[in-house]
């Protein structure tokens, strides 16, 4: 390894490209031979156990993504509301139905078509969504219905509600083996999930230990640009030894980043959460109206939620290999997804103290209810009890013609200014 | 003015008052006593009144208030249920609350629930997960438990246990209002001219609001009264109404639709005659609430049951209620409401049933593009039936 600054950058950045690049590889033939394809979602993917069964795995979340990054959302989006689906209704999935209104033609590669469709209720439009392929392919959906947070009475792991939900997590995935089994004409092998189950604990060992690096000031890495990609891997590789070793160096280089005093964002002033999503339409331009302030996003609620249903603390216990998943399954829902969403406060304080930031982002995202709704309570309620400032802002994921330039840059512009004087009172 | 008209004055009167005045006199004649709120679609409120409380269907406000303190806690984008629900709670007009439930129906309930238990320290506020995995052999022991857990919540809170004989003999009142609500739509489906799509409205609406002892014995009357009533069949087009499971349109809208059709079925507070059989009083009760829950149900966009594919059991609801038509409409900013829509839209369309698809808000004041909408609907269904 290198050790001169561009060699370092480069390294994490080719590995991920190269990686993202193989999965397009593998689903463009599969599109081609008819390999059996699950599609499933980021929160709750599974994807331990349908790589046991060699499924070649589609998240419809990060293709309806890079259609919007490749700035051709607009089109596809347009295909599906000429189909019949409302403005109102999620972007991801708009794009999605237009790209499989063109026969999962990408701009990336082709997208096959569904053997099976395994979902979770992490976000309820999954649901909806894949309620739409059922109707276009006729093919399977499978729910795995995964019982959230709910106050005072899943904080006991080792109480009653927690051993309801974890019971009936492993039955539905029993019964999702059941279907797997039948889909790809393959028996479950026990060992072979053990072993994905080994090298998501790697991963996710590691996966932690980047999102820890950016404790330090200057942060090594930007959690919107950087994190994004190692979201990304994280799903796409969890549970392979590709997926660990890739969190291997991005760890290493994060560690060698902060020896070599690099900051993601040159004159670091103001450390900052991002609470929901970024647009991915405007990508570029979200993330320099923030740099240019010297403002570097060293958290997300979108690495926790997003991130692969890592939880720290959290190993999988490889002796009783289907239940510790179902409690992992479960733990996840309780604290990564609707912890980190719908009662954010707690993981909001915990980050503000532990990462040093001193404001916080909230991007209310106009088709997503799921990272939205309560975004300006949670916002108000930070301010209120915690004394730390937000902003709100307001455009969508991926639908260009809801992002508006002006408005954005003077909310962020009047944000900075505001943050400036509340840090030096703070002083 | 009859004795019918001036129950279903009464009934308007009651639904459009956001001060709920039949559980302010619930409470004055039960000193002490708590109330339960949830949210749509629904919940086992027999749970509650087997604890000796009074359960109260929170289903937004209307147009009724005007939505302020809400808006700077909720996104804009989101739907006016939602939000409406939320302003009761904020203007003091649900301060005698001391439990609230919001199922898990919806992204934008489950957030509401975050929101809810931030503004209000001093209330329970709980979430509960009905099964997205209708047909999991493991549902029906999951949802018992979920229940016990809400059972354990209303004891703690009420101070009170929660025997199986008390649950029974609630499931017993409740499977009465189910039956006489049942009987309400079979007069709808077989005599449409003898109950408006309103009058129908506010008999199912109001279950939710007071006692159901007081209920039932209102439905009882009710239902004695309308074969007598002096009205004759008119030459109208039978529709189905679908999209009213969560947010509600207003009674103005439902009055112009009615104007111009028989709307002989629908799915307006869909909760509220969720179980279609009676419950079974045999055995135990909790495992039995969770059980037709599942399996002695209707259907709606916000349930995930792969034996009830939605679009087919519209299709069954229009047949078995001889139909000739539907309105399929869906709530503003409403996710699963729009997404079921295009299906809805698309079923109907391959079975060749004329359909017109709509937008509302509970909010919604003027209505004329509504009437125009749906009088041509009819008119174009009547030259052709004809």
């Amino acid at each position: 390894m290198g050790t001169s600054a561009e060699e370092i950058l480069g390294a994490t950045r080719r590995e991920g490209k190269r990686l993202m690049d193989l999965w397009w590889q593998e689903m463009t033939e599969a599109a081609q031979t008819g390999r059996p394809t699950a599609y499933v979602f980021a929160m709750g993917s599974m994807a331990e156990l349908l790589r046991t069964f060699d499924f070649v795995l589609n998240f419809p979340e990060i293709t309806s993504l890079q259609i919007a990054v490749r700035g051709q959302s607009q089109a596809y989006i347009q295909t599906a509301e000429d189909y019949g689906f409302s403005p109102d209704v999620c972007g991801y999935v708009k794009a999605d139905v237009g790209l499989q209104l063109r026969q999962g033609e990408h701009p990336y590669g082709k997208v096959p078509r569904p053997s099976l469709v395994v979902t979770s209720n992490v976000c309820n439009t999954y649901i909806k969504w894949s309620e739409i392929w059922e109707h276009l392919y006729g093919c399977p959906v499978f729910v795995v219905d995964l019982p959230g947070w709910r106050g005072r009475d899943s904080a006991d792991l080792d109480g009653e509600t927690f051993h309801n939900d974890a019971r009936y997590v492993l039955g539905q995935l029993q019964e999702l083996i059941g279907l797997c089994e039948q889909v790809t004409g393959k028996r479950f092998d026990v060992d072979r999930f053990r072993e994905h189950l080994a090298e998501a604990n790697r991963m996710a060992e590691l996966y932690h230990a980047v999102c820890e690096t950016n404790r330090h000031v200057p942060a090594p890495f930007n959690a919107v640009v950087e994190g994004v990609t190692y979201q990304g891997i994280a799903h796409l590789y969890r549970g392979s030894p590709e997926g660990s070793r890739y969190f291997q160096q991005v760890l290493r280089e994060m560690q060698e980043r902060i020896r070599l005093g690099m900051a993601a964002v040159p004159d670091e002033r103001f450390r900052l959460v991002l609470v929901g999503t970024t647009c991915y339409s405007h990508f570029r331009r979200f993330v320099e109206l923030f740099a240019s302030w010297g403002g570097v996003f060293v958290h997300s609620t979108y690495m926790v939620f997003a991130g692969g249903g890592f939880v720290p603390g959290f190993a999988y216990d490889l002796s009783r290999p289907l239940e510790s998943f179902a409690e992992r399954m479960v733990t996840a829902a309780y604290w990564g997804y609707t912890g980190s969403m719908f009662y954010q406060q707690d993981w909001l304080d915990d980050v503000v103290r532990r990462w040093h930031v001193d404001g916080i982002c909230f991007h209310g995202v106009k088709s997503c209810r799921t990272v939205s709704t309560g975004l300006p309570d949670v916002r108000e309620w930070m301010r209120v009890q915690r004394n730390v400032p937000g902003l709100f802002i307001q455009s969508d994921l991926v639908d260009p013609r809801l992002w508006s330039d002006a408005q954005v840059k003077n909310r962020v512009d009047a944000f900075f200014e505001a943050l400036a004087a509340h840090k030096a009172a703070r002083r | 003015m009859d004795e019918l008209e001036r129950i279903f004055d009464d009934l308007r009167a009651l639904v459009e008052d956001p001060s709920f005045p039949a559980v302010r006199r619930w409470l004055a004649q039960n000193p002490g006593g708590k109330v339960v709120g949830s949210f749509q679609v629904f919940f086992p409120e027999e749970i509650a009144h087997a604890a000796g409380m009074l359960p109260l269907k929170i289903a937004g406000a209307g147009g009724t208030i005007q939505v302020r303190q809400a808006d700077a806690r909720i996104a804009a984008f989101v739907c006016s249920i939602v939000r409406s629900s939320l302003e009761l709670a904020l203007s003091g007009r649900l301060d005698f609350l001391s439990v609230m439930v919001i199922p898990n129906i919806c992204d934008a309930a489950r957030n509401a629930c975050g929101v809810w238990v931030r503004s209000f320290p001093h209330m329970r506020v709980e979430t509960l997960y009905h099964p997205h995995n209708a047909a999991s052999a493991h549902a029906v022991d999951y949802l018992t438990g979920e229940y016990r857990r809400i059972g354990r919540i209303l004891e703690e809170v009420g101070g009170r246990p929660i025997t199986d004989e008390a649950l029974r003999a609630s499931i017993a009142l409740f499977n009465e209002n189910r039956r006489l609500l049942r009987e309400v739509y079979r007069i709808k489906r077989e005599t449409p001219w003898l109950l408006s799509a309103v009058e129908s409205y506010l008999l199912v609406r109001s279950a939710g609001l007071m006692p159901r002892e007081e209920h039932n014995a209102l439905l009882r009357r009710v239902l004695e009264l309308l074969p007598q009533r002096p009205v004759k069949k008119q030459d109208r087009i039978r529709v189905v109404f679908e999209g009213g499971f969560c947010e509600q349109p207003a009674l103005d809208m439902l009055a112009v639709i009615q104007n111009a059709c028989y709307i002989v079925d629908d799915d307006l507070m869909i909760g509220l005659r969720w179980i279609t059989e009676d419950v079974p009083l045999e055995g135990d009760p909790w495992r039995n609430l969770a059980d037709s829950y599942l399996n002695r149900s209707s259907y709606s966009p916000v349930q995930r049951d792969p034996r009830k594919p939605k679009a087919e059991m519209l299709l069954r609801r229009i047949r078995e209620s001889g139909a000739e038509a539907a309105i399929v409409a869906a709530a503003k900013m409403c996710e699963p409401g729009l997404e079921e829509q295009v299906h809805y839209a698309r079923a109907l369309e391959a079975a060749g049933i004329p359909h017109l698809v709509m937008e509302f808000e509970e909010s919604m004041t003027v209505f004329e593009q509504v009437g125009m909408e749906v009088e041509t609907f009819a008119e174009s269904l009547l030259f052709q039936f004809a």
